[in-house]
């Protein structure tokens, strides 16, 4: 069992990133125009990256594999971007940012990263306010916040439900502007195959365009990876289709420890599954908590009412009505953490409770908001005595105004109207809190090989708190890798360029072009997809919101058989010389059964729980989670060796010395 | 239902393509539109046939990726949505659906329903952003106070989601409402008033020089636009052209 370094720099929490900033190496102008810098991905993260490393002079080449960087999934976030502004003189501090993050995960993240987060979180705003992005503003003009989950102040800066579509395009613009100038050279409808390393430094990668099926060599000087979470590997998910693994898990091949592979966010409020067709789960934004009443009936024979159509929602008295995250944790009521919150919906439905067909839904209810919005507007616009149609249209006027497009997504959906009837939500996967194991300067166990945004496991510990994602991705591109990243290449000066003529390149393809001969040559009998499920069923039955030690053992050996199935019976049509969808999704496929088995035994060596990861055995009478905060203040960093059941565990022992570890309660 | 299916295949941008029927049975109205070409894809698959390739990713209606004419509607009969988030409720056991990809010279076909859309990308790298470099130290965020209609009106603009559907929509072809959807958010802004007169003119050169059709103000556009981008922006991105033009 090794120990890792994680490079923290000495000195107070407090002055750690400026001092770090004054004292580590810089390239200068002249010799940033003779270095190579590959982003891949171009989410958030890789292309704020991308573009504030080709605005210092960085020669950068980026790949996504979507045919523009404007569509990678940070697009589909929603809610908002925290920092700590405190524009709305609520108390809050770079300090309260940073102890909501750190208590919020469980007490299982670096202090000193998350500081620096909470410390950048600013800079974010006034960046991306300076690029255009059009936030939600006051009629004084200035801009608005709201509240979410897990946090007593409000710090979200939003645009409607579409604040990362506005993030990521203000990202994406940046990046337009570098590309004009020829500083980014981007490669869309690419993915990345395979990561090259030449005297154990990341030198670059194998990348094949997926238009035309040419396996593509790039050198670099240093690779980035930005390639999001692993979300898909429960197949149903919040993720886009094409999100996957690849990148990271080429890197975790290499040489790259993957941190904490079992901490897995699931959402709580996600519309239903509807049936065996289904492809993806949508979000319903977490902001929707600040408005909505989470319920479930009281009583077991209006649940079963309900789930046979006999009885409607809104037939049911306030008496007859459950609110049971505000009756178990009245101090954050319905905006408790999401790991929290999905859990308690879980407790709820496997009692009986469920609202929908498949007994797995409880309700978001916004009509108390609708009548409270409403008998505002009512007095601010100066009417008397109003009566309760005209409140209720005036209100639910408000909450158009506010989650509109959430509210016609659900109605397309699940065809019910809510602002008429209470919205079904269940939690399903969202964001994945383990990635490649990175140090302070977010470099992975590989010299010379980043990792940005969801890719890596840094800030979140075991639960990720809403809005956050938003912020860490911007935060590791705009301001923290184009700082830290020069400590690295100041080295790499006199370089040069670096050939992709060597025999590590040559090895490299080779590989890579075995690997896709071998899954078109597979016998046949069943698709991609066919795989896909099963494992996600695996997943999400055995290594979802409650896992036990007897489930995860069995997890592994089901996911080490259907591997050896999949290699001997997958069946990808088409050729490799071409477009082709099927031999894409399998590719990732066969990444996701490696991982999800190295996933399950991460979760299965944990024996306490904490966050997002609940072993069953480990809780208190209530039902809370329950750490072991003597034994495991560790991130777990599997290195690879062969076999994901074989992988070597090294630690990072955690140390707090700026927060007083407690038992989280949200009571 | 049963659903009788007519798509466009193409093997690739050099070969010519064809449509093909298909026949689909057991199609349930909660499936999404998607689903049900799933479905049917792993059909094809088990019969050793190639699947139909389409462009989708977040099956949710805001990454733009997927774009299908279905029924020689873009984005399918529903109006402000993707056809990720069109359902099969929206049709009926025994219906001929008929799916194409866009059809526009800016945007080829490369492969069945997928087309090559980096046109609109080169549009952008033409000055749709402000240019300003990432720095620690900014202007406070809140030092500018915006006119809340002012910010609300840029925001509108910024929805768009770049999918291209005003392209198909448009007989012309037109990307007019694309462009001026992205002019219109920084020509409402502070921010995006020192570099306007640039930006339009670039903008609309490079959408010229894409080959995208003129506008003729038909609206057809607007109508099928999934975010409901609103015609006042090609109004809004004429004036600015214009002035950018007079001031030379």
């Amino acid at each position: 069992m090794g120990v890792l370094d994680s490079k923290v720099p000495s000195g107070p929490l407090a002055d750690k990133w400026t001092k770090h900033k004054n004292e580590i190496n810089l390239v200068n102008p002249a010799n940033k125009r003779n270095i190579d810098i590959i982003v891949v991905g171009t989410g958030l993260a890789g292309g704020s990256a991308a573009a504030t490393l080709a605005e210092l002079g960085y020669n950068v080449k980026t790949f996504c594999y979507q045919d523009s960087p404007r569509r990678a999934h940070s697009i589909a976030a929603q809610g908002g971007v925290n920092a700590a502004k405190n524009y709305q003189g609520d108390g809050d501090s770079v300090y309260r940012l940073f102890y909501d993050t750190v208590k919020g995960g469980d007490y299982r993240s670096r202090e000193a990263n998350v500081h620096r987060l909470a410390e950048v979180s600013t800079s974010i705003i006034d960046q991306c306010v300076a690029q255009g992005v059009p936030f939600a503003r006051e009629y004084g003009g200035l801009l608005d916040n709201r509240s979410f989950g897990g946090v007593l102040v409000s710090r979200t800066f939003y645009a409607k439900g579409q604040t990362g579509q506005q993030l990521l395009l203000g990202a994406y613009a940046a990046m337009n502007r570098q590309i004009q100038r020829g500083k980014i050279k981007s490669h869309t409808r690419h993915e990345m195959l395979d990561l090259v390393l030449v005297d154990g430094k990341a030198r670059g990668i194998i990348a094949r365009n997926l238009v035309t099926g040419e396996i593509e060599r790039h050198s670099a000087h240093a690779v980035v990876l930005a390639t999001g979470g692993y979300g898909n590997l429960f197949f149903l998910s919040t993720y886009c289709m094409g999100a996957n693994v690849m990148a990271a898990w080429k890197a975790h091949k290499r040489g790259a420890h993957f941190a904490n592979p079992c901490f897995t966010q699931i959402h709580p409020t996600c519309i239903p599954v509807s049936g065996d067709h289904q492809s993806k789960l949508t979000l319903m934004s977490e902001s929707l908590r600040n408005d909505g009443r989470i319920w479930v009936p009281k009583k077991l024979e209006d649940a079963q009412a309900i789930r046979e159509g006999k009885l409607k929602p809104t037939e049911l008295a306030e008496e007859d009505r459950d609110y049971y995250l505000e009756r178990r944790y009245p101090a954050f009521g319905n905006l408790v953490p999401r790991d929290v919150a999905s859990r308690a919906a879980k407790e709820r439905c496997d009692a009986g409770y469920g609202v929908n067909k498949t007994g797995e839904a409880v309700y978001l209810d916004f009509d108390a908001a609708i009548m409270r919005y409403g008998r505002e507007k009512a007095l601010t616009s100066g009417m008397k005595n109003p009566d309760d149609n005209t409140v209720r249209k005036l209100g639910e006027e408000v909450v158009e105004a506010k989650y509109g497009n959430l509210f016609q997504m659900y109605e397309k959906i699940v065809d019910q109207n809510p602002y008429k009837t209470p919205m079904m939500i269940y939690p399903a996967v969202h964001y994945t809190m383990g990635g490649l194991w990175v140090d302070y300067n977010l470099m992975t166990s590989i010299p010379g090989c980043y990792a940005a945004g969801e890719a890596n496991f840094s800030d979140h510990g075991a639960n990720r708190l809403g809005a956050s994602a938003l912020m860490q991705g911007l935060a590791d591109g705009y301001f923290v890798l184009p700082y830290t990243i020069g400590d690295y290449l100041s080295d790499d000066i006199r370089t040069g360029p670096i050939s992709t003529e060597t025999q590590e390149f040559e090895e490299a393809e080779k590989n890579v072009k075995e690997r896709i001969e071998k899954l078109l040559s597979a016998k046949g009998q069943h698709s991609v997809d066919y795989y896909h499920k099963k494992l996600g069923k695996i997943m999400w039955n055995k290594c979802g919101m409650a896992r036990n030690a007897k489930e995860l053992q069995e997890a592994m050996d089901e996911i080490a058989e259907l591997r050896q199935d999949f290699w001997e019976n997958v069946k990808v049509t088409g050729s490799a010389d071409a477009k082709n969808q099927e031999l894409e999704k399998a590719g990732r496929v066969a990444d996701f059964l490696e991982l999800g088995e190295l996933f399950a035994k991460d979760a299965f060596e944990r024996n306490e729980s904490c966050g997002g990861h609940f072993r069953e055995e480990y809780q208190t009478p209530e039902g809370e989670a329950l750490r072991d905060d003597k034994n495991y203040t560790f991130v777990s960093a599997w290195e690879y060796m062969g076999d994901p059941r074989k992988a070597k565990l090294h630690k990072e022992k955690l140390n707090y010395e700026n927060i007083e570890v407690k038992t989280r309660s949200y009571k | 239902m049963k659903i009788y299916l007519k798509i466009w295949r193409q093997k690739s941008a050099a070969t010519k393509g064809s449509m093909v029927q298909y026949t689909l049975d057991g199609v349930e109205s909660d499936m999404s539109f998607l689903e049900m070409l799933d479905v049917l894809n792993e059909d094809l698959i088990n019969k050793g046939e190639e699947p139909v390739e389409f462009d989708h990713d977040c099956r949710e209606g805001i990454c733009g990726t997927c774009s299908l004419m279905i029924n020689g509607r873009p984005h399918g009969p529903d109006s402000r949505i993707t056809v990720c988030q069109l359902h099969m409720r929206s049709f009926s056991d025994g219906d001929t659906i008929v799916i194409e990809p866009w059809r526009a010279k800016a945007f080829p076909v490369i492969k069945d329903l997928i087309v090559d859309r980096t046109a609109f990308d080169r549009i952008q790298q033409a000055g749709g952003y402000i240019s300003v470099n990432t720095s620690g130290r900014p202007v406070d965020a809140n030092a500018i106070p915006i006119e809340k209609d002012a910010a609300d009106a840029s925001f509108n603009a910024a929805t768009c989601i770049g999918c291209g559907a005003c392209v198909a929509a448009c007989k012309n072809a037109s990307a007019m409402l694309f462009t001026s959807a992205k002019v219109s958010q920084f020509a409402l802004l502070p921010q995006g008033q020192v570099e306007a007169a640039d930006r339009v003119l670039n903008m609309v050169r490079q959408m010229d020089l894409e080959g995208f059709g003129n506008c003729t103000n038909t609206g057809a556009c607007e109508v099928e636009c999934p975010k409901g981008i609103s015609l006042e922006n090609i109004a809004r991105m004429n004036r600015e052209y214009l002035a950018a033009s007079v001031k030379g």
